[in-house]
């Protein structure tokens, strides 16, 4: 361990530095070609009258961000404990299904007896608390039974562990309510009629979500920055040592976290049985990856950011594959069923907004201890 | 195999020499592929390998019942009980079949296999089952690759001892072509598959025939096991402008899609149809599949009454709800319940008995299940071809116009090929 | 003797919990097809009250302190245990009266009424019930008494219940491998499957007079063979006899447990690829399978000649090399974007990667080259002279591949973790950026770690090809590379042995993502016992069944510096009574 092995792997550095770096910019440069050149072609196909419609356009891209949006409040709940606790929760994907899978109970109860169509929005709202108290108290409970023993573990132990989790919810979901799909009664009342605005007629459900979706970030913003537990979150959040000093019971300032987490993911259980309605056992499991992306892109422990990315993702994957793949057959390249790519793009667009901007969009907000 | 099979020879001619002192007997002599010779007091052993676990469970769960009510209908062969044993799951994918295989084969009493579920499975079970010399008769493979093309072309997964009693996907292509070119007028059709050997299959042999009869395909597209959000593929299919979807899934993704498909403008008078993956309670039940066809085998069973048994398709249904509560979640009972009949039927035949053993040699019972003709089963008649295609190749299209009964539905048919 | 009432009613209420669950997701019903001895000892019910009876010695042990030893003593043990099992007994009693009154089928459709006769033994709602508490209870007391009594008791009493539990559950295999002496697996097993009463009695006598016995003796064996010098008599007979007996083995078992092993085998090749990548190097990889998928999937397409339209039907063994370059290529391509990536977001992206491979091997767009939702066929095995084409056809030759290539995987990790690179490695996972400032190349690390790992994947891969015959891509999901890595995990982060025992214990005996396990009933209930394993390992022993010594310190830490207090502490504790006086 001399200068004879330093010196040359110095030099080695440098001369390797350079060639990842020019690697990086290649996957840059290849990334805004291909979609330069995808959108050219879609928008000539466009004008030549192939290809999607502008209402169906609209349609699509309208649909993109109300899922998106529901992204957005999943992406929270792993946001929120990736700042305070510094690992990727993987059962908060879980914990979304748990809230969706269990709402289906009263829903159907409320079809069958017909209470659903006459009352709309009591419904709505008793799917929405039966979501929100499920989600919660499955967060609350992995909370206290898996992680809280290992607080002061290496990171890698709890991210394991939340795999676990994820596992162990995923199937006994499965066993308790069976592995068949199971889906929610049509939303009452007038929501699926569309609505006009500005001229454009939206579907209700979407605009619903989005509004849901907006409300909830008002009031989750509200509470972090106006509350004094959102306060002391974002300080068990900052450093969990010195907050503890200061006289924060950073136990239950990490179980509220829990709590806003879950209850964000209930709301979004709710949106899901409006737009989608079908839920199984693995309902939770792609939407808490992307959930996790969409946090990531827009900068983790970073709120808005959060939402932000979980927009974006909805964008990325629904219009993505058909704005940016198809029009590639001006280059010759011909990609037939463009939609079965769609994970893939999201995926890819996570890769690139990481090469682009390694903090994500709006940059990381950490805890001293996790900063790099 | 090799150096146990020499180890038990040399026990067994060990322990033959003191039988053969003992007590006289007639002489069997096993064909190339060698004899199962069932004690007194044993069982006949067949085995059950179907998708059981998992996502697909409802696919192959039913199929596994209804062999083993099967068994208990047909009775005992020539005084010796038959036994199923635990089903065998094939988890629905090569490895998941291979593995599987490789625990029947194993057991040199096991004579025949009814499975698998997933065409998947049975491409690599098949070649293993077919080496130890056992035969595979199975309910719900419909992939072209096992047999043949139809055309008298051996396909290239085809083994010696296989056989289905459910149709080739070539078959049901055809039939939905036909339909919606000429029953329904349409020429321009898109197509969705889900990924799955079965889906992509069907579509592309609908494809096949299809454009063949003039249509045209305008978008062949697919979405991924797990998707939830169809307005983008749906997008994708609004933009080439068609007159109906064939998309030939399960009810997962298939729910989104009828539920979704309202959301996409200038797809509000597109025709829909589906196959028989569809065709089952948690899809039929959405409101938003009425009025859906669905292509599929033909499930009237009701007036059908298996030879070997005497039950027919209404005793059927009631006995399996008696015995596992409700109906079965998929519809190729009928073809696992004639599937082991037909097995059992073909093992008594070739059955030498000698006393209180019998003697079942393997070739005369490929031999005899190769000769199955006019065997009247649940699904109707059946006969095997050289490339063990034995199904009653009847398909026909149903309207779904009944939410409350679908037993009604499926009786609502419209269109019945039969090749 | 105090009892700490609360703790007692805490774990009944816990007990019942769980027997309300298992019972309510269909697993007594379910397992209870398994006898394991005959007539009356059924899995499912073995499971069902395993949990009083867990739960009775656990509130015997009171409430855990790591200052005062248990006291044991049987009455009261017992009594506390009663108590448990009566609270768990009372609780399920309930659920069980619940689900019989209301037809909850609808929305939970494994609570039927079946479930109700497997809960009640049959004997009707009055009665079963009453049976089901006391039998509860009962079982609940006799945690708590075999708590109790003294140590000696209880290991023999665990050791004899394992090898009678051994013998019953892993009957197939117990059959395959005594397949020569049929009349003795007759008599010790029913005809209808388990083991006969008195067999099992015989055999746990058995099991607890020959460990009493020899295991003292066995257990010096072990430690003078390890501790030995390693070129001395001793160690090489060992070893030579391992050898011999890895070479002679598989022509002895049949073709079941062949089987088993190769996939067992498959999970130990890439198990030791990832342990490179997560246990040396740190870099938590989640997509590992996408490497699996490059060897599966390039051997398919050299070697076949169906279903790829460059399919050029080359000969395994020429297919491998190039394939292994195709994979560590694939390495340095994954492995770069993300050398400035913290370790939580290489997890994600190295997910996304496996997603995107399996993907594009799935689409519609690459189906001329990759057979797309058809797979590619007709995989011809590997050649070898004098024997044929060898596939999984024939698991007996087979398995040999396996272990051959499982050794050069061995070998590998062996050397890489104690060369220099090793060592840059360690560097690397402790702390990357005093590793760089002590000159560390950390890019090359990284993505040597990364390249190695690919490679060993594909090796799997292409014996994966090579056995099956057929590739499709649903064997080549996120699921399988969670599940590698925590056989990795479980087995012991960075630990080679490790990897084996992890492979053995959840894809032997549990079963793999696509393959059954020794115990079929399990499959359906598989990854729910697995991610509760995960918890509780992570929990009690993140460092794995066979830890590498490094990582335990790593990560007992704290225990090991209030174990050292603690022994200081006992110093000042004159009267031994356990508790620190002065």
């Amino acid at each position: 361990m001399t200068a004879s092995t330093t010196t040359p792997s110095r030099k080695g550095r440098r001369f390797r530095f350079n060639w990842v770096d020019s690697f990086l910019w290649f996957i840059r440069i290849t990334a805004i070609i291909t979609i330069a050149v995808g959108i050219t072609g879609s928008v000539q196909h466009f004008i030549a009258g192939e290809g999607p419609t502008l209402e169906q356009w609209r349609d699509l891209i309208i649909s993109s961000i109300s899922t998106g949006a529901m992204y957005g409040l999943i992406a929270l709940g792993y946001s929120m404990v990736y700042g305070i606790l510094g690992f990727i929760n993987f059962a908060h994907g879980e914990v979304f299904m748990s809230g969706t899978m269990a709402a289906i109970i009263p829903a159907t109860v409320l079809f069958n007896t017909g209470f659903w169509d006459a009352q709309p929005v009591l419904s709505l709202i008793i799917v929405l608390i039966t979501a929100m108290i499920t989600s919660v108290l499955t967060a609350v409970i992995v909370e206290k039974v898996a992680y809280r023993p290992l607080r002061g573990a290496p990171r890698l132990i709890p991210l394991i562990t939340s795999i676990g989790v994820s596992f162990f919810i995923q199937y006994a979901f499965a066993g308790l309510f069976g592995v068949a799909i199971r889906s929610y009664p049509p939303p009452p009342g007038n929501l699926t009629e569309d609505i006009i605005i500005f001229g454009v007629p939206i579907e209700g459900t979407k605009i619903l979500v989005i509004i849901v979706a907006i409300l909830a970030m008002i009031g989750l913003w509200y509470f972090v920055t106006r509350t004094k537990t959102g306060r002391a979150m974002r300080a068990v959040a900052e450093d969990k040592e010195i907050a503890g000093l200061m006289g924060i019971n950073v136990d239950r300032t990490i179980v509220t976290t829990f709590i806003v987490g879950g209850a964000m993911a209930g709301v979004a259980g709710l949106l899901w049985a409006l737009l989608f309605r079908g839920v199984d056992f693995l309902t939770g499991f792609l939407p808490g990856i992307k959930a996790f992306t969409a946090a990531v892109l827009g900068g983790i422990g970073n709120l808005p950011g959060a939402m932000l990315g979980g927009v974006l993702l909805g964008l990325f994957e629904g219009v993505g594959p058909i704005l940016v793949l198809d029009g590639l057959d001006i280059v010759g390249i011909d990609i037939p069923a463009v939609s079965q790519l769609r994970n893939a793009v999201a995926f890819i667009a996570l890769v690139l907004v990481l090469v682009f901007r390694p903090t994500g969009l709006l940059g990381e907000r950490l805890g001293s201890e996790d900063r790099a | 195999m090799k150096f146990k099979r020499s180890m038990r020879l040399v026990a067994a001619l060990g322990a033959l020499a003191l039988v053969a002192a003992a007590c006289g007997g007639t002489d069997f002599e096993a064909g190339a592929l060698g004899a199962v010779t069932v004690e007194s007091g044993e069982a006949v052993e067949i085995r059950s390998l179907e998708a059981i676990s998992g996502e697909v469970a409802f696919l192959g769960i039913p199929n596994e019942n209804a062999t083993r009510m099967a068994v208990d209908d047909f009775g005992q062969i020539h005084g010796h009980d038959v036994n199923v044993g635990t089903g065998l799951d094939d988890l629905c994918s090569a490895d998941g079949g291979q593995s599987a295989a490789q625990t029947i084969v194993s057991d040199e009493q096991v004579v025949g296999v009814i499975g698998t579920s997933c065409s998947g499975a049975a491409a690599a079970a098949s070649p293993l089952i077919s080496e130890a010399g056992l035969v595979l008769v199975s309910p719900s493979n419909t992939s072209p690759s096992l047999t043949s093309d139809l055309a008298g072309n051996v396909a290239e997964n085809w083994n010696a001892g296989y056989y289905r009693t459910a149709h080739n996907d070539l078959f049901q292509g055809q039939a939905a072509a036909n339909f919606v070119f000429d029953n329904l007028g349409l020429r321009k059709v898109a197509l969705i598959h889900d990924g799955d050997p079965y889906t992509n299959g069907l579509t592309t042999a609908f494809q096949n025939a299809f454009v063949e009869l003039g249509g045209e395909i305008v978008v062949h597209t697919a979405v991924a096991v797990g998707d939830t959000d169809m307005v983008p593929v749906l997008t994708e299919v609004a933009a080439g402008g068609p007159e109906l979807i064939f998309f030939p899934i399960f009810p997962a993704e298939g729910t989104f899609i009828v539920q979704q498909i309202g959301g996409v403008a200038g797809l509000e008078d597109v025709v829909l149809m589906g196959a028989d993956g569809l065709s089952v309670e948690n899809f039929m039940n959405v409101p938003e599949t009425e009025g859906m066809y669905f292509s599929g085998p033909d499930t009237r069973f009701d007036e059908n009454t298996n030879e070997a048994t005497g039950v027919n398709g209404v005793d059927f249904l009631a006995a399996y709800d008696t015995q596992w509560g409700g109906a079965p979640s998929a519809d190729f009972w009928g073809h696992a319940y004639d599937a082991t009949t037909m097995l059992l039927t073909a093992v008594e035949a070739v059955a030498v008995v000698d006393g209180d053993t019998i003697h079942i040699d393997r070739q005369l019972l490929r031999d005899e299940l190769s000769a199955t003709s006019g065997f009247n089963g649940l699904i109707g008649s059946i006969t095997c071809d050289e490339f063990g295609d034995c199904g009653a190749a009847v398909i026909s299209i149903f309207q779904h116009n009944n939410l409350d009964d679908h037993q009604a539905s499926k009786s609502n048919i419209l269109y019945t090929y039969s090749g | 003797m105090k009892r700490d009432l609360k703790h007692i009613r805490a774990l009944g209420l816990i007990a019942g919990l769980s027997m309300s669950f298992v019972a309510g997701i269909g697993m007594v019903e379910k397992f209870n097809i398994r006898v394991l001895i005959e007539p009356a000892v059924t899995m499912g019910y073995l499971v069902l009250f395993v949990m009083p009876f867990v739960a009775g010695s656990l509130a015997a042990r009171g409430v855990p302190n790591p200052l005062v030893e248990p006291v044991r003593d049987p009455r009261a043990n017992g009594i506390s245990g009663l108590i448990t099992g009566l609270i768990a007994g009372v609780f399920t009693a309930i659920f069980v009266l619940i689900i019989d009154t209301f037809d909850v089928t609808e929305f939970f459709p494994n609570m039927r009424a079946s479930t109700v006769e497997e809960m009640t033994f049959g004997f009707g709602l009055a009665v079963g019930l009453v049976v089901l508490v006391l039998a509860t209870t009962v079982i609940g007391g006799l945690g708590g008494t075999i708590f109790g009594l003294p140590q000696r008791v209880r290991r023999g009493l665990t050791t004899a219940g394992g090898w009678v539990l051994g013998f019953a559950l892993f009957e197939v295999i117990v059959s395959d491998i005594f397949s020569f002496a049929d009349f003795l697996l007759d008599l010790i097993y029913a005809p209808q499957g388990g083991l006969e009463i008195w067999s099992a009695v015989i055999i746990g006598a058995l099991a607890w007079w020959l460990t009493a016995r020899y295991e003292g003796r066995a257990k010096e064996f072990a430690l003078t063979v390890r501790d030995a010098d390693p070129k001395s008599r001793i160690r090489r007979s060992v070893i030579w006899a391992g050898i011999l007996a890895a070479i002679l083995l598989p022509m002895l078992l049949g073709g079941i447990v062949n089987e088993l092993l190769i996939n067992v085998s498959l999970f130990i090749l890439m198990g030791l690829g990832l342990n490179i990548v997560i246990g040396l190097a740190g870099l938590l990889d989640l997509g590992y399978v996408a490497f699996f998928a490059v060897g599966a999937y390039g051997t398919a397409v050299l070697t076949s000649t169906m279903g790829s339209a460059i399919g050029p039907g080359w000969s395994w063994w020429i297919a491998l090399p190039v394939v292994m370059v195709f994979a560590a290529l694939a390495g340095l391509f994954v492995g770069t974007p993300v050398l400035r990536m913290r370790g939580d977001y290489l997890a994600i992206v190295t997910l996304g990667f496996g997603e995107i491979v399996r993907i594009l091997l799935l689409s519609d767009w690459l189906t001329p080259i990759f057979g797309g939702a058809q797979g590619i066929r007709r995989i011809p095995g590997i050649p070898v002279p004098f024997l044929g084409t060898i596939s999984g056809t024939r698991p007996e030759l087979f398995i040999y591949f396996m272990m051959i290539f499982v050794g050069i995987a061995a070998y590998i990790s062996y050397r890489a973790q104690n060369s220099r690179v090793g060592r840059s490695w360690a560097a690397m996972r402790e702390d990357e950026d005093v590793a760089e400032a002590i000159g560390v190349s950390t890019v090359n690390a990284k993505l040597l770690a990364f390249i190695t790992g690919a490679v060993i994947a594909s090796f799997a891969g292409a014996l994966f090809s090579a056995k099956v015959g057929t590739v499709f891509t649903n064997s080549f999901d996120v699921l399988v590379s969670i599940i590698i890595l925590v056989v990795v995990i479980v087995g012991g982060m960075g630990s080679i042995p490790g990897v084996f025992v992890g492979a053995f214990v959840l894809i032997g005996v549990l079963g793999g993502p696509k393959s059954p396990g020794l115990l079929q009933e399990f499959a359906e209930y598989k990854l729910l016992i697995y991610g509760a394993l995960l918890v509780f390992m992570m929990l009690k022993r993140p460092e794995g069944l066979w830890p590498s010594a490094r990582r335990s310190r790593e990560l007992h830490q704290e225990e090991a510096l209030q174990d050292a207090w603690l022994d200081k502490a006992g110093e000042f504790d004159d009267d031994e009574s356990g508790e620190v006086t002065s």
